[in-house]
């Protein structure tokens, strides 16, 4: 009978590790899954039990808690939402966060890994848990000068810094005031999330690092300079045949410089003119010369088609994969399937700015323990080298000398020398213009890289350009940060 | 064992090949210790509860605690004079876990704000009293286990009539679906099933200690087993059919599956032939297949287990909603839990009774189940320990089967909660909120109890050899 006993035992041992197994594997290798489940209200109910760390600007909070009476103990308050909502997003009671909110979850609630000891030591010591705080690189000067400069544009308005990739001022109208979807009444959140969803201005949209995709038009023609320059063929008086109308190779399709005659005059222009003046003709011959290849890789090397989180996530700006020759001919000037994001034209900028090296965009300046204990600290981190040094310094000279004798003149800043170059892309046949400015300030010792996307032609239909609308923009912001 | 030997005070005076010897005053004093550690944690988890939910200790439930904890004490005096070489581990391991239930209802009555008597703690401190009480009662009068080898047949028939019972109209209640239950009036609904299992090991074990021999010795060799003669056939069909009728008429799942194991696994101890384990799975496994193609509650319950995560499913009246949040919970438990009254067990069903493994898990998390595990894996092999030494053969049976119902229960329940297998309504022993499961398992402690008085009991001195 002992034999018997015995394998019955075993039987009962195995029954119980399975149970040992099982549980091991719900409760540790499972768990955060589990709880990244959108159906699962305790991981909410958590978010918002603990006491939130802040989101701060400057030492300022943007975002705290604040505690209630009611089942989530804490209630969310956005200072000055509007202004920050792209940056810190929001915390719903139903539905998913976005933003700092959600990318930093973890952290803000005190769950994150690295929190493992202190949450411990909190339970034995019977503490309330408490998250951490989130210090972001934003700049408060440059936010609100960026904000009030937009004005009531839909568009964008991104601030870098060339050396660090620091993200200094994001704005995007229009928006939204995260308070009110920080409600602890699920239907009223609803309501207003549905609401903003069927907003045709697209409020939820974050359109300095995605939303509706514009294509960049003539701010691409600084990547395409920069392949020029960078394949050794071309050199800034390299010229090209200056013809007022072009006709895309195989096609019936024409195209105009935004003059509509030739670009400055004469039978023949250089690239350095074609850029400084913004010319369609000689960017798309330069296109056909260069060839797709060349053209992707360059912009690759600044960051299209590639992903970046800040660490919240944003859109890939993408150059088309295999475009036919009249398609490749209009990506010379931003057009065709070309797309980018404000963020993306600044990590152009920046990269001129940087002696050619593309830094990885980073929201977070640091993120701090309730007892002061820093957690992350900020460090640069390069995406790549995306042209030499030296081509860098030819490209920052043919831009100030857009802004100071070219198309992008309305950019000009008394006693600070600015490099810009403006852009306006078209859309549909009849839709309006998307108009950009993307460059950086002082060109001698860059401080501040921007980019200006204004949407729906600024109002003004195909009447707006670049230079007339997104420019001043610009300028306002820098005047401002400089001046500070 | 040798280096006990060697110790001086329990060194055995010139007998060569002493092993040791019984000292019950030794036994009984390291379950007093250990009953006292016990009723200490168990005070400590209520008072954990209340600062964690409530952030004021109310000495009102401690009291009735306490009142539980002389209880305890009061088996263990009776114990002292009746089965004074007892093993030391049951009653301990019972009463903290009957302690960890009582503390997890009463936490999750705090997050209903059910109190006085509406409140399942209450009732269930109230339920563990009168099962203690049962205990001692049964340790008092059953001097001698091999009493009940005398009313094999009337265990038998007991245990019918407690299953019969649930479907005698104007008696049974039904309760989610199963009708389990008996009641009078609105009040005290009881599961008779739980006695049963008590009165089916009696029974299983009487009954095969008497026929092993015609079961055991005939048969025909087949693929290397020696399967049974047709007409002895009888006795695994009658239970099978037990099972299968629980299934249909009580649409109680996991009672049938715990009957069955039971009996398999008896049948098998007793008759040393792994064929009849190989004749008992096939049988039950293709009715529960019928039963899962025929059945709409069984096929419920299998898309539950195999396709949770599915919104549709998850949607469903009567879907895995219930399955995934207690999974939810566990998650949220982690490692280390969210501490006793920090976390939201009461999000997920019945967290008192069924769920009940979850809610601790969420709050006392990995660590914490893994010493529930431990605890019931201590207490199970303490039981098997009586099968293994025991000297006679229904005592053996008896210790063997009681010991395993209470393993195959805890996987039931908690197998179903992690989803090892499909989730089925069972009471996890002493955790869960229900009188009739209290009664039944603390019936089982006094048992087992009783058996291993006996098997340490004679002889006094045990020879090698």
């Amino acid at each position: 009978m002992n034999r018997e006993l015995k394998r019955v035992t075993i039987v009962a041992l195995l029954m119980f590790l399975t149970l040992f197994v099982a549980t091991t594997v719900i409760q540790y290798v499972q768990a955060s899954n589990l709880a990244a489940d959108p159906r699962n209200a305790r991981t909410l109910y958590e978010s918002y039990s603990v006491e939130r760390g802040p989101i701060l600007v400057g030492g300022e909070p943007i975002a705290y808690s604040e505690p209630s009476d009611d089942d989530y103990k804490f209630q969310r308050i956005y200072a000055n939402g509007p202004l920050y909502a792209p940056i810190t997003g929001f915390i719903p009671v139903n539905g998913e966060a976005t933003g700092l909110e959600q990318s930093l979850n973890p952290v803000l609630s005190g769950q994150s890994e690295s929190q493992f000891f202190d949450s411990l030591n909190r339970l034995i010591s019977g503490q309330d848990p408490m998250g951490a705080s989130v210090e972001v690189a934003i700049d408060p000067v440059a936010q609100q000068a960026a904000w009030d400069a937009l004005g009531d544009y839909t568009g964008a308005v991104i601030v870098t810094e060339p050396a660090t990739g620091r993200i200094l001022a994001m704005v995007t109208k229009p928006t939204y005031d995260p308070n009110a979807l920080a409600v602890h009444s699920g239907t009223q959140v609803e309501e207003t999330y549905q609401a903003l969803v069927e907003d045709p201005g697209d409020p939820l949209f974050n359109r300095a690092t995605g939303g509706d995709m514009n294509p960049p038009g003539s701010v691409f023609k600084l990547v395409m300079t920069a392949a020029a320059l960078e394949s050794g063929q071309f050199t800034p008086d390299s010229t090209f045949p200056n013809p007022a109308e072009f006709t895309l190779p195989g096609t019936s399709s024409v195209v105009r410089n935004s003059s509509g005659g030739t670009c400055g005059g004469g039978s023949e222009v250089t690239l350095a003119t074609a850029l400084r003046l913004s010319c369609n003709i000689p960017f798309a011959e330069l296109a056909l010369q260069l060839g797709d290849d060349a053209i992707r890789a360059q912009a690759e090397k600044f960051g299209f088609n590639s992903n970046f989180t800040t660490p919240n996530p944003t859109e890939t700006s993408t150059y088309p994969g295999d475009p036919d020759e009249p398609q490749t001919a209009l990506t010379g000037f931003g057009q065709g399937d070309v797309r980018a994001t404000p963020l993306q034209m600044a990590m152009v900028s920046a990269a001129i700015a940087n002696d050619g090296i593309v830094m990885n965009p980073d929201l977070v300046d640091s993120i701090t323990a309730p007892d002061f204990r820093t957690i992350e600290e900020f460090s640069a981190s390069e995406f790549g080298r995306a042209i030499s040094a030296q081509t860098a310094q030819t490209m920052t000279e043919m831009m100030v000398d857009g802004v100071e004798n070219g198309a992008a003149s309305n950019a000009r800043i008394d006693g600070v020398s600015v490099a810009g170059k403006t852009g306006t892309a078209e859309n549909g046949e009849d839709d309006p213009y998307t108009l950009w400015f993307t460059g950086f300030a002082p060109a001698d010792d860059p401080q501040y890289a921007i980019t200006v996307l204004v949407e729906d032609g600024g109002g003004l239909g195909q009447e707006g350009f670049g230079n007339g609308v997104a420019a001043p923009v610009a300028k306002k912001v820098l005047e401002a940060v400089l001046n500070k | 064992m040798t280096d006990r030997a060697t110790r001086p005070d329990e060194r055995a005076p010139a007998t060569e090949g002493v092993r040791r010897i019984r000292l019950p005053q030794k036994l009984r004093n390291l379950e007093f210790w250990l009953l006292l550690a016990a009723c200490l944690i168990n005070a400590g988890a209520i008072v954990l509860v209340q600062l964690g939910a409530m952030g004021r200790v109310d000495t009102q439930l401690v009291l009735l605690g306490a009142g539980l904890s002389a209880l305890v004490f009061g088996l263990h005096i009776a114990m002292r004079f009746v089965a004074r070489d007892a093993d030391p581990f049951l009653l301990p391991i019972a009463t903290l876990l009957n302690g960890l239930g009582i503390a997890m209802i009463y936490r999750i009555d705090i997050a209903y704000g059910d109190a006085g008597w509406q409140s399942a703690a209450v009732r269930q401190i109230v339920w563990s009293a009168i099962a203690i009480i049962a205990a001692i009662a049964t340790i008092l009068l059953l001097r001698n286990h091999r009493t009940l080898f005398r009313y094999t047949y009337v265990s038998g028939l007991i245990a019918i009539v407690l299953l019969l019972l649930p479907l005698v109209p104007g008696l049974g209640r039904e309760v989610s679906g199963a009708r389990v239950w008996i009641g009078f009036g609105d009040i005290a609904t009881f599961q008779p099933g739980e006695i049963a299992k008590i009165a089916l090991a009696v029974f299983f074990a009487g009954y095969l200690v008497r026929n092993r021999d015609s079961l055991s010795m005939v048969g025909r060799r087949f693929l290397g087993m020696k399967f049974p003669r047709a007409r002895d056939l009888g006795p695994l069909l009658v239970v099978w059919a037990l099972s299968m009728s629980v299934i249909v008429f009580q649409r109680d799942l996991g009672t049938a599956l715990l009957y069955f194991g039971l009996f398999l696994v008896m049948l098998y101890v007793a008759t040393s032939r792994l064929s009849w384990v190989v004749l008992g799975l096939a049988l039950f496994f293709g009715g529960a297949i019928i039963a899962s193609q025929t059945l709409e509650y069984v096929n419920g319950r299998f898309r539950n287990w195999l396709d949770a995560f599915n919104p549709e499913v998850y949607e469903a009246a009567g879907g895995s909603y219930q399955l995934v949040q207690g999974l939810f919970g566990l998650a949220n438990g982690g490692l280390i839990g969210t501490g006793l009254g920090q976390g939201r067990p009461d999000l997920t069903p019945v967290p008192q009774s069924d769920y009940i493994i979850a809610s601790l898990g969420e709050e006392l998390g990995l660590a914490g189940v893994f010493v529930i595990l431990g605890l019931y894996v201590l207490f199970v092999a303490r039981g098997f320990r009586i099968g293994f030494a025991g000297q006679d053969d229904f005592g053996k049976l008896l210790g063997v089967g009681l010991s395993f119902v209470v393993a195959l229960q805890v996987f039931i329940v908690v197998g179903g909660v992690t989803r090892v297998i499909p989730l089925t309504g069972l009471t996890t022993p002493f955790l869960a909120a229900g009188g009739s499961s209290l009664v039944a398992n603390w019936i089982i402690v006094a048992l087992l109890l009783r058996l291993s008085d006996t098997v340490r009991n004679h002889p006094r001195l045990v020879i090698d050899g």
